[in-house]
């Protein structure tokens, strides 16, 4: 009886008129989103909903100059997008991308994660601050040097040839330019994985390691069956993190080999991009769309993941 | 019979001891080894930096240039024109992370500690945009942009910028543990929301801010595609666009100056993260984590 009285007191309450102290508030709090709500709308909302309906056009860049005149085309873009072999040579780029990557640079970051946090316990900031370092490095500049290491000639090649490999041409083939650029998407983001899975590790409470290496768990056991439970879900969200970076790829092709060769590291990102620097704004768009679609479905998993921490 | 069980057990201690020791020292070997060749890059690109054109195309390069030289260094201060560029880039990441810092700050505290109708709107907006892959807004801005003829200009540089939906959340978890009596006292001396927020809150921020500082600032100065697409004249080039456009365009293939280029848009980073890595790091496991 009490419980019922007092929700409906708080229903009343807010359905009541605001009380003046109720506008203060209201007021003040929209004067305070207000420099955010307005950037936020005009730099991104507005693109998002721009770019939407550009998808069920046949918006070109001849029509910047009378934007409303452009005809409608309901779906033919995106229906027109999975005739395109270029298209569907960017999905699977992308696809093999993230398949390579994503357990490649999750489980690098584990075991470095595990090595600093539980194997050393002297200079862990320094081996912190060296593996990090990437993460913080401009693309550009660092694909100077990486090009230079693998060109045919390169570092790379030289070393493999003193143990009589004859290395290949690691940009500009179509097998190893992926893998490649691969390398250099793990190399950029183990970083960040390794912070977050520390992290989680170091919210494991002392307790629980004590007690079972008491009950004679070695170090192995210990991480596979008490550690590896217990960081399961910062290792699903670190997944999830992951994910949505590598799916969006760009950069790294685009410094790297230009989407080439023969569109062996065009990703979906990059289909983007070429489309729209061809003027094809419309396509553009859609093919955007499409790559949103896909990275929101990893996105509602990690709602999931969130909620059930929270 | 006491003793030699004590002796046993003592035995077995320092049996174990031993055992850790060696094994923490292979630890140490391993994670040296691999982080030498992890940063490997980095060597060989500020070893290359001081290498003449000769020693950059030798077949069997050697690790350190054999006749340093700081040719490749004096070209960009010279003929490229690297002041400009670095000019661009600092006052466009010092500007995009100031602005972040005001409107992530106010919005993260209005949507902590304010209550008013929208709200869950704002916040519900923030996070749905948390994972728009950039290209998704890409085409319309360049529209948008170009029809407000702000193309090549700095202001088309650092708007889009200015709001992260990540630094939103960053500050608006952050102030949501502030304790409200801290709130609640301020407005008991007669402070409004506004001297609240500038004398109580701000200050017991100082951690968040730093991190988005931080964070706004490293996006900003790495950012590349779209300064590649919105400034288009030398004057508005940032350091990365300057060093894409001579990388692919007559320099090519002149690494020696190619790799300065790359240490001087790197090093004042790393300087930075070396002094301020443990804000770097706080912010990503605290992204990650809440």
């Amino acid at each position: 009886m009490i419980k019922q009285s007092k929700v409906s007191g708080l229903a009343e309450a807010s359905r009541r008129p605001y009380s003046p102290a109720d506008r203060q508030q209201a007021l003040s709090g929209w004067l305070f989103s207000l420099p955010f709500v307005l950037v936020f709308l005009v730099f991104m909302i507005g693109p998002l909903i721009a770019s939407f309906a550009m998808s069920f056009t046949d918006f070109r860049a001849t029509d910047v100059r009378n934007p409303f005149a452009v005809n409608f085309v309901g779906l033919r873009t995106y229906t027109d997008l999975f005739r395109d072999d270029r298209f569907l040579q960017s999905l699977k780029v992308t696809g093999l991308f993230a398949l390579l990557g994503i357990p490649c640079a999750i489980a690098a970051a584990l075991v470095l994660a595990v090595a600093l946090n539980n194997g050393i316990s002297r200079c862990q900031t320094l081996f912190r601050v060296g593996f990090y370092a990437p993460v913080v490095t401009s693309i550009v500049a660092v694909s100077v040097v990486w090009r230079y290491i693998l060109q045919p000639s390169g570092l790379l090649n030289g070393i493999l040839l003193t143990i009589g490999i004859t290395g290949p041409n690691w940009l500009h083939s179509t097998f190893w330019a992926l893998p490649s650029v691969t390398l250099l998407a793990i190399w950029r983001n183990v970083g960040t994985l390794m912070i977050i899975f520390i992290a989680g590790l170091q919210s494991i409470p002392k307790e629980i390691i004590e007690a079972s290496s008491i009950d004679g768990a070695g170090a192995w056991r210990r991480f596979f069956s008490i550690k590896l439970p217990i960081l399961r879900p910062t290792i699903l969200l670190g997944t999830i993190l992951i994910s949505v970076a590598f799916l969006q790829f760009f950069e790294e092709s685009f410094v790297m080999t230009q989407g080439g060769p023969l569109d062996s590291t065009l990703s979906i990102s990059y289909y983007t991009y070429s489309k729209f620097g061809q003027g094809q704004y419309a396509t553009a768009s859609a093919a955007a769309y499409i790559l949103f679609l896909i990275i929101a479905l990893f996105g509602i998993g990690q709602f999931r993941v969130l909620e059930k921490k929270g | 019979m006491n003793n030699t069980t004590h002796l046993s057990v003592n035995n077995g201690t320092t049996g174990i001891k031993a055992k850790e020791l060696l094994r923490s020292r292979i630890i140490y070997a391993i994670l040296t080894i691999v982080l030498i060749i992890w940063i490997f890059p980095f060597l060989w690109m500020v070893a290359g930096s001081f290498k003449p054109q000769n020693e950059i195309l030798a077949v069997h390069p050697a690790l350190l240039p054999k006749k340093a030289t700081f040719q490749n260094y004096i070209r960009w201060f010279t003929e490229l024109n690297i002041y400009k560029f670095f000019g661009n880039s600092l006052i466009v990441a010092i500007v995009t992370a100031f602005g972040n810092l005001l409107c992530s700050s106010m919005v993260g505290y209005a949507l902590a500690k304010i209550h008013y109708p929208g709200k869950k709107i704002v916040f519900g907006a923030v996070m749905v945009t948390l994972m728009v892959p950039s290209v998704v807004t890409f085409v319309p801005l360049f529209v948008m942009v170009t029809k407000l003829r702000l193309l090549n200009s700095y202001a088309a540089l650092i708007l889009p910028y200015l709001t992260m939906p990540l630094g939103v959340f960053l500050m608006r978890q952050f102030m949501v543990d502030i304790p409200n009596e801290f709130i609640e006292a301020a407005k008991l001396d007669g402070a409004g929301e506004f001297r609240t927020f500038i004398q109580i809150i701000l200050p017991l921020a100082k951690p968040p801010l730093a991190t988005l500082f931080i964070l706004t600032f490293l996006q900003s100065w790495n950012n590349f595609l779209w300064p590649l697409v919105a400034a288009q004249t030398q004057d508005r080039y940032t350091l990365p666009v300057a060093l894409s456009l001579y990388s692919t365009g007559a320099h090519a293939t002149d690494f020696g100056l190619l790799m300065a280029g790359a240490v001087l848009v790197i090093v004042p980073i790393l300087i930075l993260f070396v002094f301020l890595q443990r804000y770097f790091i706080e912010g990503i496991a605290s992204t990650g984590l809440k």
